[in-house]
């Protein structure tokens, strides 16, 4: 055991260089840098750039060395904890990203334990009913769910709540809180602005969900050992739960790693369509502002915790199967 | 053999003559000799749903050939009298007396206050829509020139089904060129996809080793950034002044590019398996290169598999334009797609005001569920002996 776990931390490191050389790339392939739209911008206004300074800026942050030399001076100040500077807020990208990788983190957090809640109970009905109209109704609005792009639900959702509850559903809280520090009136707020955001980004993975969790349990349905339990004289309920509900568990927990980009994707567009203060609209923002560093931070910091979900799965499923444990790698 | 004569035993024997080719058509019923590809259509077919979805993606991707004559106008047409209209009712009967479909004439009045336009129906002027008629004038493919159209407005009428844009366009005709570019968008993506997936996928399973680690690497990368970063990342890279058409090109390609890693993931996993069968073995004994044992003795046998995965992933590619689109990263405006028509309905205003700007939403949901629901069947089909 240890040694698979020992294993699979050594597989992380170049998992992680190939990443941060991926980032890399995508901050840098676009061509120009942020300093030459900035200064087309300032011309475009009629005023004239400080050339001084931002010469400075650029010795400053090595934009005149060579790109590998760039990238090993990022990953070496990354690794110090120093993520660099965002030149569009002129402010060092840790005071920058602040609270929101926190509400990023929040939400997400929320969205997948709402997932979880509402998908569990359907996919059991659905399997366990497959083929009543209630397996096919679930089954259409779920994949109705999965069609509907997200912006034009957050949309539409926008306008329903404004006009059958007369409020504005945008932002994460009320406006008066941004930059204020916590508190338990801010939490409140957070808490009452939440659900909006928790149910658009969650349709989409709770289909996707849902699917998974009804064909996972049929296929071990029919597997003998359910057959002797309920010979056995077990309550069905009891055996479902049991075994085949347990086993089932393994595709489940082999998608922990997996879910985080998948629902940060999704709530990219959401956020943007509803102004909501996370990561998603600063990260595109930065992304089409060639903001390099902030772009690069946000970058690093998601795919980090993707690797860690992925590590964390890994380990969780080789202590319940033995199976891929002795293997030595995912059988998925 | 065919001369059997009855014999004087009691056993019946039929006094027909034989007929070898019979009896092999009988055992055939039985599906034990039917060719891998019947035995998928027979299952298939069985599911009623995926039939129907199947038969309405055909209809689908074979009207985008004939837009030009489905759509009343052109995808560019503006009606400068009709800017925001909302969708016109279609008629059979007027004041009880059967006309045939009739749409009434409007008259527009601007409100001063507001500044909306309002449109009201004058039921005196009835303009009966005509079939095939001559109507805007279109090269078709951009190669022929042609006028045609399955309905038309009455003459100096109009007839907006689904209303129209900021610009007098008609909402129906846009949405049907759109389907031209929506519909292919998925089908190039999924061939890039599925090429780059087999061949390192299969390259992966078959050789396992360092190349399999590489792969595996590559692929949990991929999979670890959210791909709107990549998708923005590559989009910003194509040049700004490459035609919407060569950009159009380079949407499905990104697309492409980025979705290879799931089926090379399946691709292996089924090539770890068969790669130990003994007809593999075979192969090998007699020379056989892995590029041909792969393609030609492999690949064959989920191909069936890779298929329903692919038609899966094609509502993502569709899915995946929108988004593109909405961020101003996708289709450019000249060419129009579901996307292109959704970023017109991207302020709450538009929802509440011209909420039949959202129409192309119908048909994104529409296609996405009939791939599903058809992925699914073709899923359930591609293991016959199951």
């Amino acid at each position: 055991m240890l040694r698979y776990i020992l294993w699979r931390i050594a597989v992380m490191i170049p998992t992680l260089i190939m990443i941060s050389m991926l980032v890399f790339t995508i901050i840098e392939l676009p061509p120009g840098d942020f300093f030459e739209s900035y200064v087309e911008e300032l011309r475009a206004i009629g005023e004239k750039a400080d050339t001084q300074e931002i010469e400075d800026l650029k010795a400053r942050y090595g934009f005149d060395k060579p790109a590998p030399l760039r990238y090993f001076d990022w990953v070496a100040n990354f690794v110090r904890g120093d993520f660099g500077y965002s030149f569009e807020y002129r402010m060092p990208v840790a005071d920058v990203v602040g609270d929101r990788v926190w509400l990023t983190v929040l939400v997400s957090t929320v969205t997948i334990i709402v997932t979880w809640l509402i998908a569990f109970p359907i996919g059991i009905y659905s399997a366990t009913h497959k083929y009543s109209w209630g397996d096919y109704g679930l089954t259409l609005v779920g994949l109705i769910g999965i069609a509907v792009p997200n912006f034009i639900l957050a949309l539409v959702m926008m306008y329903f709540a404004n006009i059958w509850f007369g409020t504005s559903i945008g932002h994460l809280m009320e406006p008066s809180f941004i930059n204020e520090p916590m508190s338990w009136a801010k939490l409140k707020s957070i808490l009452e602005h939440l659900w909006i955001p928790v149910i658009i980004i969650g349709t989409a993975g709770t289909a996707g969900m849902v699917r998974r969790v009804r064909a996972n349990l049929l296929d071990e349905m029919h597997k003998q050992y359910v057959t002797t339990a309920r010979a056995k004289g077990l309550h069905p309920f009891r055996t479902l739960m049991k075994y085949p509900f347990r086993m089932s568990l393994n595709f489940f927990i082999s998608d922990i790693g997996s879910i985080l980009p998948s629902i940060i994707s999704g709530a990219e567009i959401t956020a943007v369509v509803l102004s909501l203060e996370t990561t998603g609209p600063m990260l595109i923002r930065a992304l089409q502002n060639q903001d390099m560093y902030l772009a690069g931070s946000f970058l690093m910091f998601l795919a980090i915790l993707t690797v860690i979900g992925v590590l964390v799965s890994d380990i969780a499923l080789a202590i319940l199967d033995p199976r891929i444990r002795l293997q030595g790698g995912r059988t998925k | 053999m065919s001369d059997r004569t009855p014999s004087s035993s009691t056993h019946f024997v039929s006094g027909a003559p034989f007929d070898p080719y019979l009896v092999e058509a009988d055992n055939d019923r039985g599906g034990s000799h039917a060719s891998q590809l019947r035995l998928t259509w027979w299952r298939f077919r069985r599911h009623k749903l995926a039939l129907i979805s199947a038969i309405l993606l055909l209809a689908a991707y074979l009207a985008i050939i004939v837009i030009e004559f489905l759509a009343p106008y052109n995808v560019a047409t503006r009606n400068v009298d009709n800017i925001y209209a909302p969708p016109q009712q279609v008629h059979l009967f007027h004041e009880g007396a059967f006309v045939g479909p009739f749409v009434y004439g409007r008259t527009m009045t601007l409100d001063m206050k507001t500044l909306r336009r309002n449109y009201t129906d004058d039921t005196a002027d009835i303009q009966k829509l005509r079939f095939f008629c001559r109507g805007d004038g279109y090269r078709f493919w951009n190669m022929v020139e042609g006028n045609l159209h399955l309905v038309c407005p009455a003459e100096d009428g109009e007839f907006f089904l689904l209303g129209t844009d900021r610009l007098g366009r008609d909402v129906l005709s846009r949405i049907l060129y759109g389907a031209r570019i929506s519909l292919t968008i998925g089908l190039l993506g999924v061939m890039t996809s599925f090429v780059l997936g087999i061949v390192i996928g299969g390259l992966a399973g078959y050789w396992g080793g360092w190349f399999d680690m590489a792969v595996q690497r590559v692929t949990e990368v991929l999979q670890s950034i959210p791909s709107i970063p990549l998708w923005l990342a590559m989009a910003a890279i194509m040049p700004a002044d490459w035609s919407p058409l060569v950009v159009y090109l380079g949407i499905t390609f990104i697309l492409g590019l980025l979705d290879w890693t799931g089926l090379a993931r399946a691709v292996r996993s089924k090539l770890l398996a068969l790669r130990e069968e003994d007809y593999v073995l075979a192969a090998q004994m007699m020379g056989a290169k892995s590029p041909r044992i792969i393609g030609r003795h492999l690949v064959p046998g989920f191909m069936s598999h890779l298929i329903a995965s692919a038609t899966l992933t094609i509502p993502g590619m569709i899915l995946g334009e929108t988004t593109l689109s909405f961020l101003g990263l996708g289709i450019r405006p000249p060419i129009t797609s579901w996307g292109v028509l959704l970023t017109e309905a991207r302020t709450v205003n538009v929802v509440a005001l011209y909420p039949w700007l959202l129409f192309p939403v119908i048909p994104v949901i529409v296609i996405i569920l009939a791939f599903n629901f058809m992925g699914d069947g073709l899923r359930d089909a591609a293991d016959p002996y199951n």
